[in-house]
């Protein structure tokens, strides 16, 4: 039986080292019970995790950007891509970088009645989080476009696609002849960032471009980047884009910009 | 190209060459069908796996799976293969191998004296014919010791990479998860940062912190800061006390090209790394990783399987004597490994043929938020490895990789494995923690709210 005149011993072993904490934003100093984590840390990793998985398979909802995107004036086209379903694009990233035949029909057919072939064209794709761009797509882009005004840049239709990988833009920009791509896309989650937004840019694309002639903005989100920083450093790189007629490494190191690993 | 036969009933199949029928009889994974060259059905595979189970040992010396004459890792496995030592098994099948193997005549004294005798694609046939608990049995018979400033790898005992990375290398913060992983007894393996910058000065400033670390607290550790080779190589010649060298390597020359790395440029990083002479108890150098997958990302692959091009990575890593060899088995992602069973058979495949190919292999117990798969798995992956007899495991600051962005086994897990399998620390590191009281007798954690002596005023210096 319990003597109620002896204290407790507390069953959580906490450190004396917690301080530490703010030099990193590891996650040092979580205390044992016995040699094991005790709940509060082990059930706040299963959270972050939790959020990130649930990221990498929430649906793009694309019905709802779109009259996001149709309210604010632009044109919007719906795609998927190659892959049919999550689990197939997740273990054929080739499905993902191309586009299924039918949205490559609904595309080809919106390029032929186009006035004239656009200087950029918006893809909207969810990458390996949707979430990132429910929360992020829309907004950036309100950033973004006083910018695409002032600097008289002739838009084309935005692409909202769904299991697209990166180099899907490729071969969108290669359909609508459009001279730069630029796709909005959800980056790979990490567990304190299931929502963080890619923006990568490709001058001339078509079907087969490399990585290294890409531009790349990371990291776009509430507690990363800003929407209205990113959108400096895009429309900086747009000009120069279309300045130099290139884009990729060339343009990197002005840019101070680098390519990460993320759904390419 | 020889074509390989087996009949099931009324149904021939037919495996075009060696690296087609080393692809079929793979045990699924996504890579394998991502590169279009696994077994159709479960029943093809079986048929695969029968047909390399009558196949002679020796076949894999007279039919390579990437050509001899473009591939220097073919040449190097080739060039280097000792007969003699192959002698006490020369004569079996596959499938008679995996029976010798899992024998009482196979014990480490007789593994030890065959690995020079075998090839990786000997080691990868007979792995593809093994279920987990041949692996976990064959990998623990095996016996790997090295030696820098410690002894890893012997029976009992499970070491711990101490990874503290921090994205932006920022050495208050790199020290802040060293102090954290040191006074969870984590560190024997090595003390290893990736770094998030591969400019040489700001290396060197790591290898110094590292170094002054492990001096100061006299901890008998090794270091490294695992930049690529060549950034290592010119902090050697800036004078920087490297200790281990680190480069990830693959299983073909074009994949290592890929690495930005050539087998003479290991050597000369070897022999950089020697001639500063800072071990103390031996002098294996070099600390390698791996990965199924990675020829395949690389776009050179030959149309092998990922974990036959795996266990030709190890013919590089044996050739240079290592410390530690690690495969990072689920860092590539699901488009090569899908899901926590694909990770855990792989993560004791590598294990085991790594052993069995006379390496001191570790395991990177690790996944991605993509990947399914969770802590769950990665507690059965790391619990099995422990029963194998794995010489290391990572540790971070609970599993959370705040720099390469992945989860991996944390300090506590270490604790864990070694508190149910009776694992200790390199037997070195593990006087350092009783003499500073971080484990007690038992081997468990001991700290509670007073810190060990020397680490009272490095705590009153950081804050």
């Amino acid at each position: 039986m319990t003597n109620p005149l002896v204290p407790h011993q507390p069953v959580v072993v906490a450190n004396p080292w917690e301080t530490l904490r703010r030099f990193t934003a590891a996650r040092i100093a979580l205390g044992r019970a016995g040699g094991s984590l005790p709940t509060a840390p082990h059930l706040a990793f299963q959270l972050a995790h939790a959020q990130a998985r649930d990221a990498v398979q929430l649906p793009l909802d694309q019905a709802g950007v779109a009259s996001d995107l149709q309210t604010r004036g632009y044109q919007t086209v719906c795609l998927h891509s190659a892959a049919p379903d999550r689990a197939t694009y997740l273990q054929r990233p080739d499905l993902g970088r191309r586009l299924a035949e039918p949205s490559r029909e609904t595309l080809a057919a919106l390029a032929t009645h186009a006035a004239a072939p656009p200087e950029l064209a918006f893809v909207i794709g969810d990458g390996l989080s949707a979430r990132a761009i429910h929360e992020n797509a829309v907004a950036f882009l309100d950033q973004i476009a006083p910018r695409l005004r002032a600097a008289g840049w002739h838009l084309g239709p935005v692409s909202l696609v769904a299991q697209a990988r990166v180099a899907i833009g490729d071969e969108i920009g290669q359909v609508l002849g459009a001279a730069i791509v630029v796709i909005l896309i959800g980056e790979r989650p990490g567990l304190s960032s299931p929502d963080s937004l890619g923006a990568y840019l490709t001058y001339g694309p078509r079907i087969g471009v490399t990585d290294a002639q890409r531009n790349c903005i990371s990291n776009i989100r509430a507690a990363g980047l800003s929407h209205e920083a990113a959108a400096h450093k895009l429309a900086y790189l747009l000009d120069e884009a279309r300045r130099r007629k290139l884009s990729g490494v060339l343009l990197k190191d002005e840019a101070g910009t680098r390519l990460p690993l993320s759904a390419d | 190209m020889p074509v390989y036969r087996h009949t099931i009933g009324s149904t021939t199949y037919r495996f075009n060459g060696l690296g087609d029928l080393l692809a079929k009889a793979s045990p699924a994974r996504s890579g394998d069908q991502l590169a279009g060259i696994a077994a159709v059905d479960a029943a093809e595979r079986v048929a695969a796996q029968m047909a390399l189970a009558d196949l002679p040992l020796t076949t894999f010396l007279n039919e390579t799976v990437v050509p001899y004459a473009s591939d220097d890792v073919t040449r190097l496995i080739i060039d280097t293969h000792q007969p003699a030592a192959l002698a006490p098994v020369a004569h079996l099948t596959v499938g008679d191998f995996r029976n010798w193997l899992l024998g009482d005549t196979a014990d480490a004294t007789a593994l030890a004296a065959l690995a020079p005798g075998l090839t990786p694609e000997m080691a990868a046939a007979v792995s593809k014919l093994m279920r987990i608990q041949d692996l976990i049995l064959v990998g623990h018979k095996c016996r790997v010791v090295t030696a820098f400033r410690n002894t890893i790898g012997l029976a009992g005992r499970m070491a711990t990479r101490l990874q503290p990375n921090h994205p932006t290398d920022d050495p208050t913060g790199v020290a802040a998860s060293i102090l954290d992983g040191l006074l969870y007894g984590s560190g024997d393996a090595v003390i290893g940062i990736n770094p998030a910058s591969d400019s040489t000065a700001a290396v060197i400033t790591l290898l110094r912190m590292l170094d002054d670390i492990i001096q100061s607290y006299r901890i008998p550790t090794q270091s490294c800061v695992l930049a690529h080779v060549t950034t290592q190589l010119e902090a050697i010649t800036q004078g920087a006390p490297v200790d281990l060298v680190f480069q990830s390597i693959a299983g073909t020359q074009a994949a290592n090209a890929g690495f930005g790395v050539t087998l003479d440029l290991l050597g000369e990083a070897r022999d950089a790394a020697l001639s500063l002479k800072r071990g103390t108890l031996g002098d294996n150098v070099m600390y390698f990783e791996t990965g199924q997958g990675s020829a395949l990302s690389a776009n050179a692959h030959y149309g092998v399987d990922q974990q036959t091009l795996e266990a030709r990575a190890y013919a590089v890593a044996r050739h240079f004597k290592p410390l530690l060899v690690n495969t990072v088995v689920g860092f590539i992602g699901p488009e090569y490994l899908y899901n926590g069973k694909q990770i855990i058979r792989a993560g004791l495949e590598d294990h085991c043929c790594g052993k069995l190919l006379g390496l001191p292999m570790g395991c990177d117990v690790c996944y991605t938020n993509h990947a399914e798969a969770d802590q769950d798995d990665m507690d059965v992956l790391l619990t099995l490895l422990g029963a194998a007899g794995c010489n290391y495991i990572m540790g971070i600051p609970g599993s959370d990789d705040i720099m390469l962005n992945y989860q991996t086994t944390s300090f506590h897990d270490a604790l864990y494995i070694r508190q149910v399998l009776g694992l200790r620390p390199a037997p070195e590191f593990e006087a350092w923690l009783h003499q500073l009281g971080i484990f007690d007798g038992n081997n468990r954690a001991a700290v509670t709210s007073a810190l060990p002596e020397p680490f009272v005023r490095t705590l009153a210096q950081l804050t």
